[in-house]
């Protein structure tokens, strides 16, 4: 800038672009232009202010290319999806198949290896869905909250808008000193990250990615979900005392009230479903929603007048919160308690936390799109074309873009209202709609 | 820190201090409990000077009972730099620099309130030009300051993205400073006698694009976080201060005016020419946090009012004053002068013993004087409350230090 300022003040201001082909050309020139100084050196040369960039944003080849994208994407995706059909039921096929061959006249191999073939195939799934998804969450995270505030984000690790940043900063993770306080609990503050990390993995376990594409098919599915993920409070209130931090305590005791609590109102809003459905099994809620009323509307139970909208909402609000995340992110809240119950961790300890926050966000979305909006079924009768699991995942993306929609969008609530609003107002609409659900049980 | 203002106060001061004793010797006797309950404790935080919500080096000794705040002392001084003493050495334009490492956040005032005062000790006429100059710049720094207020109350209530559009608009800002005086933090450009350059080439017209750009980016942020409900859960009816209280602890600038105190030295003692502009002073209902922020994002809308009669109605003419030396010698005497801040009142005392540099500079800075309300206005409220009524406060350390 220095060069800038006492260069020559000899070149005249250059005229305004009277008709030039391009408008983002003439937009460049226009900026370049306006900032100079007194003595006409230029300054700022390239600095855009918004006003420039949204003058007419469709002028801007950047912004048609990434529109241009994000339509190959979608259409990518619905191409993807419809080569590749239900490969569920293909593995399947051959798991039958495999199985009758066994037990047939003739058996050349036991059945065991099939079943353990079958369960690892399953697991690994899972398993991926779990890791893969968080470390690709937290790169989506990253990109959406910059463009929602005018950032761009990561941009450079793997060459394509970053998409290995979270890959590299895992490794970082990894490779990173593991500080800790030293008047700490050292069993207790070992042991909290992975009380917290291994309930998500087995909470995944009866969730159907779509049809028959569940690791374990349990028949008390729900149940097993709320029983796995309360185990999660355990581990946090251990972080929270084991650090030996005070700000790691009232994390900790925040988080345990938050998230006991929460659960209420979160369990008693399934209760509608999973009358409606008359199963606790997440398959069997799953398969009570196939079908359209008149054709058109699928029988999703969000669409169940009042009590299906209801159940929701209570069910998305209850489930942010579990989850530890704007508004409700009491917890950790950073401006109050640096980061609450996970400050003094560091390392791959802490991404353990990190990834587990991921987890349970997944996982709620999961569980919204299974118990409101009809798991893999297709919206309209015609789109069922597409396989049962692209629809799964892209419910599921959706309401985990809800998840950091909420995130970069609302402030913080505050610790005592949190409670009353759980207490006086979740949980008893959750009762009432007990009472809205009875009509619909005796139709 | 604890200036008794008045009688009442004097007694809850004198209250808390025997609290304090009988504390240190039976902790017990705050929350008289029977012998079977749970055996309960205060704890001791200190926040700060390295958390991420103190704005700076501020550290806040809290004694809490659980999460309610039964103590607090601010202790300042973290960022002490000493500038009035080093005034006492140095020449009258050398002291303008020093100036901007005040109140860093908007600098112009500090520069014009160090102006008028030695333009008082040396009896100069500053032309028309110029303090139309001063009013733009200083406003626009207003812009600048409460932006940044407004960006870092969001964070501290939890909601990040208002941070980064704020300070999309504040780069703005601070594009139209580096375009007229090359700097964009410590500005230096109001000088005694007048100001350091004229208005660049198409300054103007950039400036009023931003305005014409800014006013609906101001609905935008009403939109994001004015009247969030939740924003607005955590912020009224929180940390309300009494208009009788904000006077006597001395509360300035949009934080007593947040109580309901219409005190604004812009037009209670008009400075410079906003004794010929037309704006109004915004004031608050109940001296809530919210009321203190809302009056800051009202004071965004007529700083822009101003800044754009300014560019209307700025006269050709000089920029500096005739007769400005370089090493100016005033008379002895001395000289107050105060202006409104982004902050609050902000006020120069200066004494001449009739050398080259000043005997004695005193600064009235409305961070440090605003701040002391916090020992008793946190008293009772839960830690989530405090940042909020921290963050409203709005104070910038280098200011409170010095």
């Amino acid at each position: 800038m220095a060069e800038a300022t006492t260069a020559a003040p000899s070149p005249a201001p250059a005229p305004k672009p009277a008709n030039v082909t391009s408008p983002e050309k003439a937009v460049l020139s226009v900026t370049r232009q306006v900032f100079m100084t007194h003595t006409q050196g230029t300054l700022l040369a390239n600095r855009q202010w918004p006003t420039d960039m949204w003058r007419n944003v469709w002028d801007s080849f950047s912004y048609r290319r990434g529109a241009m994208v994000l339509g190959a994407i979608i259409v990518g995706l619905t191409a993807f999806g419809f080569l590749v059909g239900e490969f569920g039921e293909t593995i399947q096929f051959f798991h039958r198949n495999y199985l009758l061959w066994a037990a047939s006249e003739f058996p050349v191999m036991p059945s065991w290896p099939a079943e353990a073939l079958w369960i690892l195939v399953k697991g690994v799934i899972v398993l991926h869905i779990i890791l893969i998804n968080g470390l690709f969450l937290v790169w989506w995270e990253r990109k959406i909250s910059a463009h929602m505030q005018s950032r761009l984000g990561p941009i450079f690790v793997g060459g394509w808008h970053g998409w290995l940043q979270t890959l590299a900063d895992g490794i970082k993770l990894l490779l990173k000193e593991d500080a800790a306080p030293s008047d700490r609990d050292h069993f207790l503050h070992a042991l909290a990250p992975a009380l917290v990390f291994v309930p998500i993995l087995l909470c995944f376990a009866p969730v159907p990615f779509g049809r028959e594409l569940a690791a374990a098919n349990l028949d008390i599915g729900v149940l097993y979900v709320f029983a796995c993920s309360g185990i999660s409070v355990l581990g946090i209130v251990l972080a929270g005392w084991a650090s030996a931090n005070k700000y790691s305590l009232l994390g900790g005791l925040r988080s345990a009230a938050q998230l006991v609590s929460y659960e209420l109102p979160r369990a008693f809003s399934i209760a509608p479903v999973v009358a409606l459905a008359g199963s606790l099994s997440l398959t069997k809620v799953v398969a009570a929603q196939e079908g359209y009323w008149f054709g058109v509307i699928p029988k999703w139970f969000i669409f169940y007048p009042v009590v299906g909208q209801i159940s929701f909402i209570i069910f998305l609000i209850a489930s942010v919160a579990e989850t530890n995340r704007v508004p409700f992110d009491i917890p950790e809240a950073e401006s109050e308690l640096v980061a609450g119950f996970h400050t003094e961790y560091s390392g791959m300890k802490f991404a353990l936390f990190f990834l587990t926050e991921y987890g349970y966000v997944f996982l709620a979305s999961a569980l919204l799109s299974t118990f409101f909006m009809g798991g893999g079924a297709a919206p309209l009768p015609f789109l069922s074309v597409l396989p049962s699991w692209f629809w799964f995942v892209g419910k599921t993306m959706f309401f985990a873009f809800c998840f950091l929609w909420f995130r970069w969008t609302f402030p913080r609530f505050r610790v005592d209202r949190l409670m009353d609003f759980n207490w006086k107002f979740l949980l008893p609409w959750s009762f009432a709609n007990l009472l809205f659900v009875a009509p619909y049980l005796y139709l | 820190m604890t200036e008794i203002r008045s009688q009442d106060l004097g007694e809850r001061i004198r209250e808390n201090q025997q609290e304090k004793f009988s504390d240190s010797l039976k902790p017990a006797t705050r929350n008289p409990q029977p012998a079977t309950s749970l055996k309960t404790d205060q704890m001791f935080v200190n926040l700060g000077p390295q958390h991420p919500s103190t704005h700076g080096v501020l550290r806040l000794a809290l004694t809490l009972d659980g999460e309610v705040i039964i103590r607090a002392e601010p202790d300042v001084g973290y960022l002490h730099r000493g500038t009035e003493k080093l005034s006492e050495v140095r020449g009258y334009h050398h002291c303008v620099v020093m100036t901007d490492r005040w109140d860093y956040v908007s600098a112009m005032p500090n520069n014009l309130v160090f102006c008028l005062a030695s333009e008082k000790l040396l009896n100069l006429q500053v032309p028309e030009r110029a303090e139309y100059l001063r009013v733009i710049m200083c406003e626009l720094n207003r812009l600048a300051s409460h932006l940044l207020f407004f960006g870092t109350y969001g964070i501290d209530i939890g909601a990040f993205t208002p941070f980064l559009h704020a300070f999309r608009e504040r780069e703005m800002v601070l594009d139209l400073f580096e375009m007229v005086c090359g700097a964009r933090m410590t500005f230096n450009y109001i000088r005694i006698g007048g100001v350091a350059q004229d208005l660049p080439q198409s300054w103007i017209e950039k400036c009023k694009e931003f305005l014409g750009y800014f006013k609906f980016r101001l609905k935008e942020y009403d939109d994001l976080l004015s009247f969030n409900p939740i924003f607005m859960d955590r912020t009224k009816n929180v940390g309300l201060i009494t208009p009788r209280q904000a006077v006597d602890w001395g509360l300035s600038g949009p934080n007593i005016r947040g109580s309901g105190v219409p005190y604004d030295v812009r037009k209670t003692d008009p400075y410079s020419v906003y004794g010929k502009l037309d704006f109004e002073v915004c004031v608050g209902e109940s001296g809530s946090c919210w009321d203190r922020y809302y009056v800051r994002m009202r004071e965004m809308a007529q700083s822009v009012r101003l800044v754009e009669h300014c560019l209307n109605a700025l006269p050709s003419g000089d920029i500096v004053a005739k007769g400005v030396a370089k090493m100016p010698k005033p008379m002895p005497g001395e000289a107050y002068a105060h202006v409104e801040g982004s902050r609050g009142d902000l006020g120069i005392y200066l004494v001449s013993d009739g050398s080259f540099s000043p005997y004695r500079m005193h600064v009235r800075a409305p961070s440090y004087i605003n701040l002391a309300i916090l020992q008793e206005a946190l008293v009772g409220l839960k830690v989530s409350d405090m940042i909020a009524v921290l963050g409203s406060i709005d104070i910038v350390l280098g200011e409170v230090d010095r």
